[in-house]
């Protein structure tokens, strides 16, 4: 059995996703991050962007996150986020939908937003 | 039906309605309550994961952040009180309203001015009222805050903070709201949110005595702690919303009960006086027959003679 990390994914409002992983990879604002169980303590600033979890029973799990950072110590990773959805939970109609409102209203703060929820939907 | 009794009776049918309104308020709030607490505890654990990391950056680095410096004479202070927007609380609104009141008075006895800034539209008004003055307030969403409401209220005050006191900056943040301890008990209470002071944050995370590890920063303590600190004081705001929130709904549901009593008290009591004044009427109709009955014998029994 490969080492495990805890991974609480957590949104400002709720909980959002909870459990053991072999490697999560995040974007920070330097670049993108691979976490593995046994990193060195570690506290980072998130972009907004797609985050993948991969699950100690070999699954994947996507979220998308909106502004946020990552602590690592102890083997547990917190990665906490004003906003955060799973990529299950994305509606992707309706993501295209607000990215092209967000882009005729030149709404730059929502058209990033639809943008991170169709990236998540497309790494799932 | 005789006058004072159609009185009575009309009475006791307004109160009766008032009765069915207030119990129905308070069967409402109770729902609520449950609902608010329940939004109380899902913010939970942002907050404490921010206070922690929070806690760390600040003791594991030596860089000096003008959040976290506490400045040597401050002369102006930010007060964030949190209010209703809705009455019928009881003392609710009027109780957090007088805690920010002594806040304000201690700050300037410590020689501090005070910028007001207030959420609910119960201390808008009575600010306006006393034409004191509000240096900018945020109304309509006290029933049930989200997080992008604490993120509205949080960005001015940042950058006021942020701000150097010459030009209308503020040294210091404080936050008055009711803190929800229990279904019972709901007491305002006022924090200092800026500048962090490190004890009080780890204790409220609960790691005080723990030894943090030493973290690396991506990409550096400064940037973490710039990203981190606007955070924290959203999530505390987010949390003291959350608290008025559950804390309002309860206050609503205890006035609303006592309403509901004292309306059946007053049913109560005003049926009593509805009967008395039937049973008088009753026997004044009786003495009048009577009274009139012999009266009318005595008057053929006259004649007879």
């Amino acid at each position: 059995m490969a080492a495990e990390l805890h991974v609480e994914l957590v949104a400002a409002d709720r909980s959002v996703w909870s459990g053991e992983a072999t490697l999560v990879v995040a974007r920070t604002t330097s670049g993108d991050i691979g976490v593995m169980p046994g990193h060195q303590p570690l506290l980072g600033v998130l972009e907004s962007g797609p985050v993948t979890i991969r699950t100690s029973d070999g699954g994947t799990v996507v979220a998308a996150v909106h502004g946020g950072f990552l602590s690592f110590a102890d083997n547990k990773l917190s990665l906490l986020a004003e906003i955060a959805e799973l990529a299950d939970e994305i509606d992707t109609q309706r993501a295209e939908q607000a990215l092209e409102r967000a882009k005729s209203d030149e709404d730059d703060a929502a058209q990033r937003r639809a943008d991170v929820r169709l990236r998540a939907v497309a790494g799932r | 039906m005789g006058a004072q009794l159609r009185v009575y009776k009309r009475r006791i049918r307004s109160v009766t309605a008032t009765k069915k309104i207030t119990k129905a308020m308070e069967m409402i709030a109770a729902s609520r309550i449950v609902k608010a607490q329940r939004h109380v505890a899902a913010s939970t654990p942002y907050a404490t994961e921010l206070t922690r990391a929070v806690t760390a950056v600040a003791t594991g680095s030596t860089t000096k952040h003008p959040l976290t410096t506490e400045v040597e004479a401050p002369v102006r202070a930010a007060v964030l009180l949190i209010t209703s927007d809705r009455g019928l609380a009881g003392g609710y609104s009027s109780n957090a309203i007088k805690a920010a009141d002594r806040l304000t008075e201690r700050l300037r006895g410590e020689g501090k001015e005070v910028d007001s800034y207030i959420v609910g539209r119960k201390g808008v008004a009575y600010y306006t009222f006393r034409e004191r003055k509000i240096a900018d307030s945020w109304t309509g969403f006290t029933d049930n805050p989200t997080y992008a409401d604490a993120k509205r209220i949080a960005t001015p005050l940042i950058e006021a903070v942020q701000q150097d006191t010459a030009e209308g900056g503020v040294d210091e943040l404080h936050i008055v709201f009711t803190e929800f301890i229990s279904m019972l008990t709901q007491t305002p209470v006022e924090h200092r949110l800026l500048p962090l002071s490190l004890e009080g944050a780890a204790e409220e995370a609960g790691t005080k005595g723990e030894i943090l590890p030493l973290y690396d920063f991506e990409p550096s303590a400064e940037d973490v702690l710039d990203a981190l600190l606007p955070r924290y004081v959203e999530s505390r705001i987010y949390n003291a919303l959350l608290q008025a929130a559950a804390s309002k709904h309860a206050a609503t549901r205890r006035a609303m009960k006592s309403a509901t009593d004292n309306a059946g008290e007053l049913i109560k009591s005003l049926s009593r006086l509805a009967n008395a004044a039937r049973q008088a009427e009753i026997t004044q109709e009786i003495s009048e027959i009577v009274g009139g009955a012999s009266a009318l014998s005595d008057a053929t029994a006259g004649s007879d003679r």
